[in-house]
C-alpha cells in the first residue's frame, strides 16, 4: 500500500466545506477545490442516485451571467451549438470553442430571457473561461461572474421530484428535461433547472451561498425517508461515465474537437461560422483522425485514465475515462482511438499495469434510465 | 477500529501473522478505508517468489489503485480465492477474512522493522491527520 495526502492548503472550499467535514466525507482536491469524494462509499452513493435520490454539492462549477443587447450574437460566434434555437427557460449542454476547433469547456447554457443567459461551467475552467469570454466580448455585453456569491446543489435520482417538491410552490413536474424556471425553494430565490451530470432526472438548484447550508440541511432530512444519501466525486464520476456523459481535461480538451468526442450533435454548423467552424466543417466532410469510444473490460482488471490501447500489437490510443460502473457491475471507459477503431464489436487490447486485457468496443451510453411518462427526454 | 496486538504492520499499511514459518498477509483497516469500496484485488500465483518490501499484488477500489507490498520473503502458498468473487470482504473484514496471500518463510524469519499494533495505529493516524 502507498498512499498520499495532499495538503488542503490553498485550496479553494464551498460554502458547504464545513457540513461535509462535520458529517465525516473525505475531502479531496479537484480542479483547485477541496471537495467531498465520498460520503458513505462510493458504490452505495451511486446506487442510492440510480434507485432512490443522491444530494451533491456542486458549487465549485463555475455560474456566469451573460447580459446586453448583443448578447446572442456573441455565444453564437464562441459556442457551437445554435443559441438561437432556445426558449425563455430553457437550457442547452454546448462547448466554448477556440479558433482551432478545440473546446474551451463543455458548458450549459441557460436562456434567461432575450439579451440575459446564464452558463454553467466547470470547475477548473473558471479562469479560463472567463478570460476566453472576456476576449471576445463586444461592446453591449457584460460577463458576470456570479460564482463566489451563488452556491449549486444538485438532488439527483428517480425520487428527487418527490422529496424537493414539499419546498417549492413552482410544480416542478411541469419543468421539462433541461428546462428550468426561477422560483423560491424554503423560501429562498433560486433557478431550479432539470439538469444533471448522473443520467437520472433530477434537478440543481441554483441558490444564495448564504443559504445553502440551510437548503442542503433541510434537503437531506426531507431525503432521509427515501434514503437520499449525500454524495462526493467519486459517485458523481461513476454516474456520469455510466450514462455516457464526458468529463472536460479527460476525455476532451482544447486539442480535441466536438466531433472528435462523439459531440457532433452540438456541433450546429447549419448557424453560420463561429470559432472553429472551419475546422468543424472540414472533418465533417473529410472525417476525423480520432474518435471517443465506449469500450467495456471482457476481463477482470479495471482501465483506468491514460492506460494505452493496442491493436494488433501496436498503440493505437489511450483511455480518457475508466472506472468500475457500480450499477452495471462491469468495468466500462472511454478511449480515444483511431475513427477506424471506434465502432462497436471491435476489440482492442488495453494495457494495465504492463499486462494486455481484452476489452470490446460498445455503444454508448452504457446506462440509460428507464422511461417515465412524465419529464420527457432530452432535446438537444 | 483498533489493530489486532497478534498482527505485525508495516509503514505501508499491510499487516503479517506468523504462525510457525507460514505468514498471512493483508491491508490495514487504515488502507481499505483510505481506499473506499474495492472492487479487485490481484494476487500473485501460489509459488510465485515474493520480497519484503516488493511489490506483490494489486488492490483497486471504485477510485484508486494501490500496490500491495510484501512485508516478508518467501513463497506463496496460497491465495484467497474468496476475493475474486467479494472482494468486498477486504472493507468488511480487513484483519481476518480479507486476508490475501499466505507465504512460506525464506530462512531470515521476519524482516526488521515491523509495527506493532499499538506503533502503527500511531503511525495511521498522525498520517490521517
Amino acid at each position: 500500500m502507498a498512499s498520499s495526502t495532499a495538503s488542503s492548503q490553498q485550496l479553494l472550499k464551498t460554502a458547504l466545506n464545513a457540513t461535509h467535514r462535520a458529517s465525516g466525507a473525505r475531502m479531496v482536491p479537484f480542479g483547485g477545490w477541496e471537495m467531498p469524494v465520498e460520503y458513505s462509499g462510493i458504490i452505495s452513493e451511486h446506487m442510492g442516485v440510480r434507485t432512490r435520490a443522491g444530494l451533491f454539492d456542486v458549487s465549485h462549477m463555475g455560474r456566469v451571467d451573460v447580459i446586453g443587447s448583443q448578447t446572442l450574437s456573441m455565444l453564437q460566434q464562441i459556442t457551437c451549438n445554435d443559441v438561437s434555437r432556445l426558449q425563455d427557460g430553457q437550457a442547452q449542454y454546448s462547448a466554448l470553442m477556440n479558433e482551432h476547433g478545440g473546446i474551451v469547456d463543455d458548458i450549459l447554457v441557460h436562456k434567461v430571457a432575450d439579451h440575459h443567459y446564464f452558463l454553467c461551467i466547470n470547475a477548473a475552467r473558471r479562469d479560463a473561461d472567463l478570460a476566453w469570454m472576456r476576449q471576445h466580448t463586444p461592446p453591449g455585453v457584460e460577463v458576470r461572474n456570479l460564482s463566489d456569491e451563488t452556491s449549486q446543489i444538485a438532488l439527483q435520482g428517480p425520487r428527487a421530484l418527490e422529496i424537493l417538491q414539499p419546498f417549492t410552490s413552482v410544480d416542478l413536474a411541469q419543468i421539462r428535461y433541461y428546462w428550468f424556471t426561477s422560483g423560491e425553494v424554503s423560501g429562498v430565490p433560486c433557478r431550479i433547472a432539470r439538469t444533471g451530470y448522473t443520467g437520472e432526472d433530477g434537478f440543481e438548484l441554483y441558490l444564495p451561498v448564504a443559504e445553502s447550508e440551510r437548503i442542503w440541511k433541510e434537503l437531506l432530512s426531507a431525503g432521509s425517508p427515501h434514503e437520499t444519501l449525500p454524495c462526493g466525486l467519486g459517485a458523481r464520476n461513476t454516474l456520469r461515465l455510466e450514462a455516457g456523459m464526458l468529463l472536460y481535461g479527460h476525455d476532451m480538451d482544447e486539442t480535441t474537437t466536438p466531433l472528435e468526442s462523439g459531440l457532433g450533435w452540438i456541433a450546429k454548423l447549419g448557424k453560420g461560422s463561429f470559432l472553429g467552424s472551419d475546422v468543424l466543417a472540414r472533418q465533417k466532410a473529410e472525417g476525423v483522425p480520432s474518435q471517443l469510444a465506449g469500450f467495456r473490460m471482457l476481463g477482470r482488471p479495471i482501465a483506468r485514465d491514460d492506460a494505452p490501447v493496442h491493436h494488433n500489437g501496436q498503440p493505437v490510443g489511450k483511455v480518457t475515462s475508466g472506472s468500475h460502473a457500480p450499477f452495471l457491475k462491469q468495468n466500462i471507459g472511454l478511449a480515444r482511438l483511431p475513427a477506424t477503431l471506434a465502432n462497436p464489436g471491435q476489440k482492442i487490447q488495453i494495457e494495465i499495469r504492463g499486462t494486455m486485457a481484452e476489452a470490446e468496443i460498445v455503444p454508448t451510453p452504457f446506462y440509460k434510465r428507464p422511461k417515465k411518462s412524465a419529464g420527457g427526454e432530452a432535446g438537444t | 477500529m483498533t489493530y489486532p496486538n497478534h498482527l505485525h504492520y508495516t509503514q505501508e499499511h499491510e499487516w503479517v501473522e506468523v504462525s510457525g514459518s507460514l505468514a498471512t498477509v493483508g491491508i490495514t483497516d487504515h488502507a481499505q478505508h483510505q481506499l473506499g469500496d474495492i472492487v479487485y484485488v490481484e494476487l500473485p500465483r501460489p509459488g510465485t517468489a515474493v520480497e519484503s518490501g516488493k511489490v506483490c499484488g494489486t488492490v483497486e477500489s471504485v477510485k484508486a489503485v494501490s500496490e500491495i507490498f510484501s512485508p516478508v520473503s518467501g513463497e506463496v502458498r496460497e491465495t484467497n480465492a474468496a476475493l475474486t468473487e467479494a472482494p468486498e470482504t477486504v472493507n468488511q473484514d480487513p484483519h481476518a477474512k480479507g486476508w490475501m496471500i499466505r507465504v512460506q518463510l525464506s530462512g531470515d524469519g521476519l524482516p526488521d522493522g515491523l509495527l506493532s499494533a499499538e506503533q502503527y495505529e500511531k503511525f495511521a493516524s498522525e498520517e490521517a491527520g
